[in-house]
């Protein structure tokens, strides 16, 4: 009961906040310190976080655009909403969204209420009932699963502990950007031994700040914990936004276990210029669950520096790129600390003109005896107007270690389909089983009803793209 | 009155390459028919060609099932039509689950032979797992096979006698009217031979007409044919009984090559 009083004035205290009688910010396109400013005004900041913001400007406009990677020339800084009211952002209607877009959800049969959420049209999301009986649950065991907004009010001492120290403004120019204009993404932190059985989504807890187009995540996963997050959903989001530029940062201490996955689905006209990282200490294990089926343009590598001995990492990643897309993704693993183990495995698939790359780092420091890593990254090419490229990039600078990096590029095989179709199946039904065979070994390892939307998202982007 | 698979006058080129030079063949519900020939006679490329393999193409003759023109209709329709080639190589695909894509494959076939057009569609109405499960148990017992089998990856991994297996499995699934057996006994050590075999037999009544292509007469010992026909240098140079299997024995093809032409290199 308690618990309640205290959400229904957090509520009150979020209405009257967003009042715009009191304030008087209005949306503009571009970005400046003045901009900046505002954000950090708006959300009733402290002055450290503010100068982080401040500092974080100067980075991004000092910093050059990567000379690597995906086409970045379309990208017009000028031109993009930094900050939006969730007020603002609810402004569209229902007739705005896309027919493709509906479609699909019609396909997907996502109910009413969810579609009208995930076009970016409606405020709230059913489920937040199941998500306060499940939060009642965590708070038991003191596990704080927040937006990152909530945690710099509630929780300052350990975000100012964290934040930014495992992705530092300075990392590269689209962290510099989260750094500064950074709004809503999730906040968990888990204490020492507490292991949480069911996947924290943040799907329990969407609203308009989780889904801005720089969330701000930061996952702590104190001495001997286990925590299984998942990021979005896979119903494609639609969104008017041109750009989407998170940051992640993890850090996994002695012996705590950390899994987060995500299924990107974001519209083909977004950018979407991610970066995740994770720290794994002594016995500490992370793994990364990555796909991406949406966006116009991906660049997202996510990392794990394994800086404690015996740390691990395991890395999965599915690109499947379709017609205009550029799907730039793949998986960095540092071994910093002895007998550190990594996998990296990578499923790429393009189609109907296509462009899906594998981009991994592997690194070994000098000391870092022990160490194995493997590296396997496999593409499939659906037709000859579609391409996949490969960029392994293996720095080792240590002689006691065991390295395997395996790739391979194949075509949808004329005698696969043949052998199905040989069978009764339609060519289309019998490349469709292809391609989900093909990223089997990575789907297998989501959650159920996750597998089972993948699947299907699979069988409509393959819909008449062969024959 | 049982289906007929008729094939008239069948050119077919590879590659730009000649293959089969006008092909005669009749098999019916029922009947088993034996097409032997030495290597490089054309026999993997009847079966491919029957089957719908984009790759062969044919220049000229028929195929007709019950009177339908099979050669205007893909692989896959023509195996909702009833046709079944048991490969000699068959495709792994990987990641593919075998029951999975058993109940799909069953499920299409069986849509479209009783008319139910909308399960015959892609992402249509799968038939019930209950029903299918003990269909598969059964066809699994009859061929000797593990129920953990079908929880493999589809021919990934098999071993030649697993995939042989495999395919009269599909075969036993889908009853076909007509299956072509393209070199099963290939690969096969002496016990699989019996068990495709004895598979073969126990499907291959009234309701299966089965054209079996073989190079070695040694599966005729296990699966009875009505009619033996030797393809040689692409048209069938020989038909006859069953008798033909012990001129065969003692002749070998040689016989064939200096009755019906120039000699084929290997």
């Amino acid at each position: 009961m308690s618990t309640q009083m205290v959400e229904a004035t957090k509520k009150e205290y979020q209405y009257g906040f967003h009042d715009p009688e009191k304030y008087t910010f209005k949306a503009r396109k571009g970005l400046d310190k003045e901009i900046v400013e505002e954000i950090s005004w708006m959300k009733s900041e402290p002055a450290w976080m503010r100068d982080f913001r401040l500092r974080s400007l100067e980075q991004f406009v000092a910093k050059p655009m990567p000379t690597w990677g995906a086409d970045l020339s379309e990208l017009q800084f000028d031109n993009i909403y930094y900050y939006l009211k969730a007020t603002d952002r609810q402004g569209k209607t229902w007739e705005e969204v896309p027919d493709t877009i509906k479609n699909t959800f019609d396909r997907l049969g996502i109910p009413e209420a969810e579609r009208k959420f995930l076009a970016g049209v409606g405020a709230q999301y059913e489920s937040e009932v199941i998500y306060h009986n499940l939060k009642e649950e965590w708070e038991k065991l003191g596990v704080v699963f927040v937006d990152t907004d909530t945690a710099v009010r509630e929780y300052p001492d350990l975000v100012k502990e964290y934040f930014g120290t495992i992705i530092p403004p300075s990392d590269n120019k689209f962290a510099a950007l989260n750094s500064a204009v950074w709004s809503g993404g999730s906040f968990i932190y888990v204490p020492k031994g507490v292991k949480v059985d069911i996947p924290l989504q943040a799907y329990f807890r969407i609203n308009a700040q989780n889904m801005g187009q720089f969330e701000r995540t930061l996952i702590i996963c104190d001495e001997g914990s286990q925590v299984h997050y998942v990021e979005g959903c896979t119903a494609p989001i639609y969104s008017s936004d041109s750009l989407h530029s998170a940051v992640v940062e993890i850090i996994v201490k002695k012996g705590a276990r950390c899994r987060y996955t995500t299924i990107q689905n974001w519209s083909v006209n977004v950018y979407n210029l991610v970066t995740k990282r994770a720290v794994a200490y002594e016995d500490a294990t992370m793994e990364w669950i990555d796909g991406n089926l949406g966006s116009k343009v991906t660049m997202k590598y996510p990392a794990v520096y394994m800086l404690g001995k015996g740390a691990k990492a395991e890395i999965l990643s599915i690109a499947f790129a379709g017609h205009g897309q550029n799907l730039d993704a793949g998986g960095k693993v540092v071994h910093g600390a002895p007998h550190t183990t990594s996998t990296i495995t990578s499923k790429s698939i393009s189609k109907d003109g296509g462009r899906s790359s594998y981009r991994g780092l592997l690194k070994v420091a000098k000391g870092a005896v022990g160490c194995k890593s493997n590296v396997r990254c496999d593409a499939l090419i659906l037709d000859e107007h579609s391409r996949s490229d490969t960029y392994p990039y293996i720095e080792i600078d240590e002689n006691d270690v065991a390295i395997g990096h395996e790739a391979s590029v194949s075509k949808i095989g004329e005698e696969q389909l043949f052998y199905l179709m040989s069978r009764g199946v339609s060519e289309n039904e019998a490349a469709t089983m292809i391609v989900n065979g093909f990223i089997e070994p990575l789907v297998k390892e989501l959650p159920m009803e996750y597998a089972v939307e993948m699947n299907r998202l699979i069988q409509l982007q393959m819909e008449g793209s062969v024959g | 009155m049982g289906s007929e698979l008729v094939v008239r006058d069948l050119h077919v080129n590879v590659e730009g390459k000649e293959i089969l030079k006008g092909v005669n063949l009749q098999v019916r519900q029922g009947e088993v028919h034996a097409l032997m020939g030495p290597n490089g006679s054309g026999k993997s490329t009847l079966a491919y060609t029957l089957a719908g393999h984009p790759k062969y193409e044919v220049t000229d003759g028929e195929v007709l099932l019950d009177g339908e023109n099979l050669l205007e209709m893909g692989a896959d329709e023509r195996a909702r039509k009833g046709i079944f080639l048991a490969f000699q190589y068959p495709t792994a695909i990987p990641g593919v689950n075998m029951a999975n894509f058993l109940r799909t494959a069953v499920s299409r076939v069986r849509a479209a032979q009783s008319d139910n057009a909308g399960s015959a569609r892609d992402g249509g109405e799968l038939i019930p797992m209950r029903e299918f499960r003990k269909e598969l148990n059964s066809s699994l017992s009859m061929l000797k096979m593990e129920s953990d089998f079908v929880r493999r990856y589809l021919n990934d991994g098999f071993s030649g006698g697993e995939k042989k297996r495999a395919e009269i499995l599909q075969m036993a699934l889908l009853r076909p009217k007509i299956a072509i057996l393209d070199e099963t006994d290939s690969g096969l050590d002496i016990d699989a031979l019996r068990v495709v075999s004895e598979g073969v037999n126990a499907l291959s009544g009234t309701n299966l007409g089965v054209l079996l292509i073989t190079h070695y007469q040694r599966i005729l010992n296990y699966i009875k044919p009505n009619f033996i026909h030797i393809l040689f240098n692409g048209r069938v140079v020989v038909s006859g009984g069953p008798e033909l299997a012990s001129v065969l024995e003692e002749k070998g093809y040689d016989w064939v090559r200096t009755e019906f032409g120039e000699p084929v290199a290997g």
